[in-house]
């Protein structure tokens, strides 16, 4: 935080990475939990279903224990990114996050329309004629694409449902 | 001499009208299923097969391998301009190809693209009239221990490639072999790693992985930025192909070594991906400008565009002539030929010879049909780099959540897109290389699989990877990859001694 | 909460689809398209069926929806299975069946069983068949066995289809009827198998007829013999002057082992009366077509056609035959 002023704070660097490496060692830990439960050993037909990802699991480990240990030595002040820059992905992560869970209630094409205009209106700042035209037509384009010609169902919700699709 | 005579037929057969629209027609469907993610070439040519049932054999697979050509070219397309491959053999294209497109040289790298898959295919192409027969015997040499031995040479051409420090390529790596593995483990026939969740019963698709971790990922690391839009303005007039076709010839060896691998993996049939990772390896090696490998080297676009399309075109050899596959989209155009009543196998070329010498003219006409298609696009696909970041970025979201879709038809993996999108947003912010990740994904279960079953038929002894001269060069070819580095410091150091 | 709200979708979809296009009297049709779901990858032999039969409907326009052909094969198909499972009351989508029907619960042990679905109809039965490499000496399946029993135990190699499914439970069996022990390898699709075999890198295999005819043909393969009650019906002439019909049963053989494979059609759990008819009269249609007799002839297929309280009897049966098979190789998942 030495190099923080008041208008570009943020986390620094070093503890992202900490934070990253401790998630991939956990990762690494579940791998190994699965392979123990799955047979580790030798069989009479070769190695078991768990042999291999028990052996990655523990590289994964090994080499999460090593990157942490030079992450904390390495001289690095810097900031992973400001406050405002993790303000800006956020903004795009939460909406993106909303629309992946809705899809299964109100199908893809609703919800793409909605986060669509979302998107363009509340971050590009278009005009609604702009906005309505693109989120009505990508979907409409789409359903053409995918269900008419490659006849590829794609979710769908009760709209659709109501409309007889 | 026979063989010319079959072709010139063959050339007659493909030249008649009503094929010559299928080809277009095809090329245009294939451009289009390669774009959108998710629809690969081997889902679209499933989907359009039935359309194909009411035409002549020869016909229809005129028009499908069309349909595999267009998929084929159009699966670098979203490659270099946002960060998405398609397709397994996509992913090599991007290493080069977007940051040429976020400098401003998306036209470069398209045409460059698009000219090398034309090369590579039509490489493969040649090789097919004329050695068949020889080719054939030489695929069925190819037991368990050899394709371990060729993904073997694939990993080790591949890693100690990247600047980043070594423990984070060997710990993303990992993580890509730890997610391979995740599914039903064909061996034993038993679930692993799935902790009695159903939707974890498939594994993690490469896909949905490369969707998130790339596409995703990418937009999130722009957001960073703020809304503008990073990637330069590309020049939109079609005498950015001329003048890229002027640089191209200089990279002739990386284009002819390229051809080599691609043809081999066809064969083998190892398949395209392998074949794109280990041309793209070997040319940063070799090449002297190998250290600016990464940062939008043309080189590094040629080298994987002409591999993974000789290998591509050269899988659909075995399958003629053995009925193996050697693609995914080859096993379903081999399901085609079956429905039409063809028997794909050692019989064919003899019993069937206008269908196959049509189908091979075919391939060099269509190939050159979609090289005049996708060039003449160029312009077009360059400019959709002008459209906004704030109305594309949503859009490109959709198609990702549409692809992650359309791979399983499950809701669960889009949910799973946007997980690997933050992942590879994190990684990429701390340096892990993401290339050795998806390599492992890619090739990861199929190397474990093709190593026990190896272990299996040799009743566990490890001599069976030294067993015969052809499994051993290449086992002795990846030691020499891996530690190529190492080779490489001692010899200049010993020519520094004797001088 | 996600399946229920599909179940409230599916009564609403339900209840517009019959009050706005079909009036109550008129015989069930589907209203929108069909997802014709294959719990196996692209490429293999239920896939291979399935876009036939895709093909078939398109081309003689036998029915006024789209059948579309979806592949969901994680897990062995338990993902294709458990889709249909959690679509009770969805007329729109039906599978078609190998036998990992029975096996994948069985080895995996994932939550599903045939009579979470509601049977359609038997389209055919699928046979297999014993194949050498030509260039090997064993002319008659008795020949191989003695020199299977001859070699050092486990050093001959039997390649199948996948690890714990069919072509595995055929090999154990076959072990257990001639005190023998193979190596059993196991890849991903029937035609490498046949492929592994011509290249010598396995001894023998016990591939559907589809997957090797080719290499057949080619003289490259040889059957020895068929695990069928009775040879194979078909006598036109494949290779050597001899048809499917000219190959032994193996149980002729001396090798007392009988294994057909179902190719067969289910739909979602609740299906009603009228739902299942239509799609029986669909099949039925299909099956009148040159083109699916054609294709029935290529594989040489067994084309026993069952329904309704037959079909279920005939699945019950085989479901009880895997387990004890199944259960007798140590096959059955841990939890099981």
């Amino acid at each position: 935080m030495s190099t923080g002023s008041s208008s570009n704070t943020g986390p620094t660097h070093k503890l992202v990475e900490a934070g990253v490496t401790l998630l991939i060692a956990l990762f690494g830990v579940i791998v190994i939990i699965g392979s123990v439960k799955a047979g580790i050993n030798w069989g009479a037909e070769g190695p078991r279903a768990g042999f291999f990802p028990f052996y990655i699991g523990l590289f994964i480990l090994v080499s999460s224990a090593i990157n942490l240990w030079n992450g904390l030595r390495e001289d690095n002040d810097g900031l992973f990114a400001e406050w405002g820059q993790l303000r800006q992905v956020l903004s795009v992560v939460i909406p993106t996050a909303i629309y992946v869970s809705a899809i299964p209630f109100i199908g893809l094409y609703v919800a793409s329309t909605i986060f669509i205009a979302w998107f363009m209106r509340w971050l590009g700042k278009y005009k609604w004629p702009v906005v309505l035209a693109i989120s009505f037509g990508m979907p409409i384009v789409t359903y053409l694409i995918f269900e008419r010609w490659f006849m590829v169902p794609l979710p769908k919700g009760p709209l659709e449902e109501w409309l007889g699709l | 001499m026979e063989e010319l005579v079959n072709l010139f037929h063959g050339f007659a057969v493909a030249l008649q009208p009503y094929n010559i629209m299928l080809m277009v027609l095809g090329i245009v469907l294939g451009v289009i299923i390669g774009v959108l993610p998710g629809l690969g070439g081997a889902n679209g040519v499933a989907i359009l097969l039935p359309l194909t049932f009411s035409m002549s054999p020869t016909s229809a697979i005129i028009m499908l391998s069309c349909i595999y050509w267009g998929a084929l070219f159009g699966g670098a397309i979203t490659s270099i301009l946002f960060n998405i491959p398609g397709e397994p053999w996509s992913v090599a294209t991007t290493f080069d190809g977007y940051p040429m497109a976020q400098q401003g040289k998306a036209g470069e790298a398209l045409t460059a693209a698009f000219t090398s898959s034309f090369v590579g295919a039509l490489f493969a192409v040649i090789m097919i009239t004329l050695v068949a027969p020889l080719v054939a015997s030489f695929a069925l040499q190819f037991g368990p221990a050899e394709k371990f031995a060729v993904y073997f040479l694939a990993f080790c051409s591949f890693v100690g490639l990247s600047k980043e420090p070594p423990f984070k390529t060997i710990a993303a790596m990992m993580i890509g072999f730890a997610l391979a593995a995740v599914g039903l483990d064909s061996i034993t026939g038993q679930l692993r790693l799935t902790f009695g969740s159903t939707h974890l019963l498939n594994g993690f698709d490469f896909l949905i992985a490369v969707i998130g971790l790339f596409g995703i990922g990418e937009i999130l690391l722009t957001m960073e930025e703020g809304l503008a839009f990073r990637g330069g303005k590309a020049k939109i007039n079609l005498r950015v192909v001329l003048q890229t076709w002027k640089e191209l010839p200089k990279y002739w060896m990386t284009s002819l070594r390229s051809c080599f691998i691609g043809c081999w993996m066809g064969i083998t049939p190892a398949g395209a991906t392998p074949a794109s990772f280990m041309s793209y390896g070997i040319a940063k090696r070799v090449a002297k400008n190998g250290n600016n490998f990464g940062k939008g080297e043309v080189e590094g676009v040629i080298a994987p565009e002409t591999a993974a399309h000789a290998a591509g075109t050269a899988a659909l050899l075995p399958m003629l002539s053995l009925g193996v596959p050697g693609s995914p989209t080859a096993a379903v155009l081999l399901g085609g030929l079956l429905i039409w009543g063809l028997q794909p196998g050692p019989m064919l070329f003899v019993e069937q010879k206008e269908f196959v010498w049509g189908l091979i003219a075919s391939m060099y006409l269509g190939n050159l049909v979609g090289l005049i298609v996708v060039l003449t696009c160029v312009p077009i696909f360059a400019a959709i780099l002008r459209v906004p970041f704030s109305i594309i970025a949503p859009l490109i979201l959709v198609l990702c959540a549409i692809g992650a879709y359309s791979v399983h038809s499950s809701t669960f993996d889009v949910v799973l897109m946007l997980v690997f999108g933050v992942i590879g947003y994190l990684l990429k912010k701390c340096n892990y290389p993401l290339a050795p990740l998806v390599l492992a994904i890619v090739l990861g279960d199929k190397a474990e699989e093709a190593f026990r079953q190896s272990l299996l038929g040799s009743q566990g002894s490890f001599g069976i990877f030294l067993s015969n001269p052809l499994v051993g060069t290449i086992m002795v070819l990846g030691l020499i990859a891996l530690f190529w580095s190492v080779i490489q410091h001692g010899y200049t150091r010993l020519r520094g001694a004797m001088a | 909460m996600r399946r229920s709200t599909h179940l409230a979708f599916g009564a609403i979809a339900a209840m517009c689809a019959g009050g706005i296009t079909f009036p109550a009297t008129a015989a069930w049709e589907p209203v929108r398209p069909v997802e014709f779901i294959v719990p196996a990858g692209t490429g293999g032999g239920a896939d291979q069926m399935a876009r036939t039969i895709q093909g078939i409907v398109t081309k003689h326009s036998l029915m006024k929806q789209p059948l579309v052909v979806i592949n969901k094969s994680g897990g062995a198909g338990g993902e294709g299975f458990l889709d249909l499972k959690g679509s009770g009351g969805n007329p729109h989508k039906i599978i078609i069946t190998l036998s990992n029907l029975f096996t994948t619960p069985l080895a995996t042990g994932i939550p599903f069983n045939w009579k979470d679905l509601t049977p359609v109809a038997m389209l055919a039965l699928d046979e297999f068949v014993l194949w050498v490499n030509a260039e090997k000496p064993y002319k008659t399946a008795k020949e191989y066995i003695e020199a299977v029993k001859a070699a050092p135990a486990g050093s001959m190699k039997m390649g199948g289809t996948g690890s714990k499914q069919e072509d595995q439970i055929i090999t154990v069996a076959v072990e257990k009827a001639t005190s023998t022990r193979f190596t059993y390898i196991p890849y991903k699709g029937g035609g490498e198998v046949a492929v592994q075999l011509v290249g010598n890198h396995v001894d023998s295999t016990v591939n559907n007829p589809i997957e090797a005819v080719a290499q057949w043909r080619g003289g490259k393969l040889r059957p020895l013999c068929v695990f069928d009650a009775q040879p194979m019906s078909y006598d036109e002439q494949i290779a050597d002057g001899k048809s499917w019909k000219d190959i032994p049963t193996c149980k002729s053989q001396g090798l007392d082992m009988e294994y057909l494979m179902l190719r067969g059609i289910f739909m979602s759990p609740r299906a009603t009366k009228d739902q299942v008819e239509y799609y029986i009269d669909l099949f039925k249609k299909v099956r009148a077509t040159p083109e699916w007799q054609d294709f029935m002839k290529s594989g040489a297929f067994n084309t026993t056609f069952l329904t309704g309280a037959d079909y279920a009897k005939w699945i019950e049966a085989e479901e009880k035959r895997h387990q004890t098979l199944m259960k007798d190789a140590g096959f059955l998942a841990p939890s099981n």
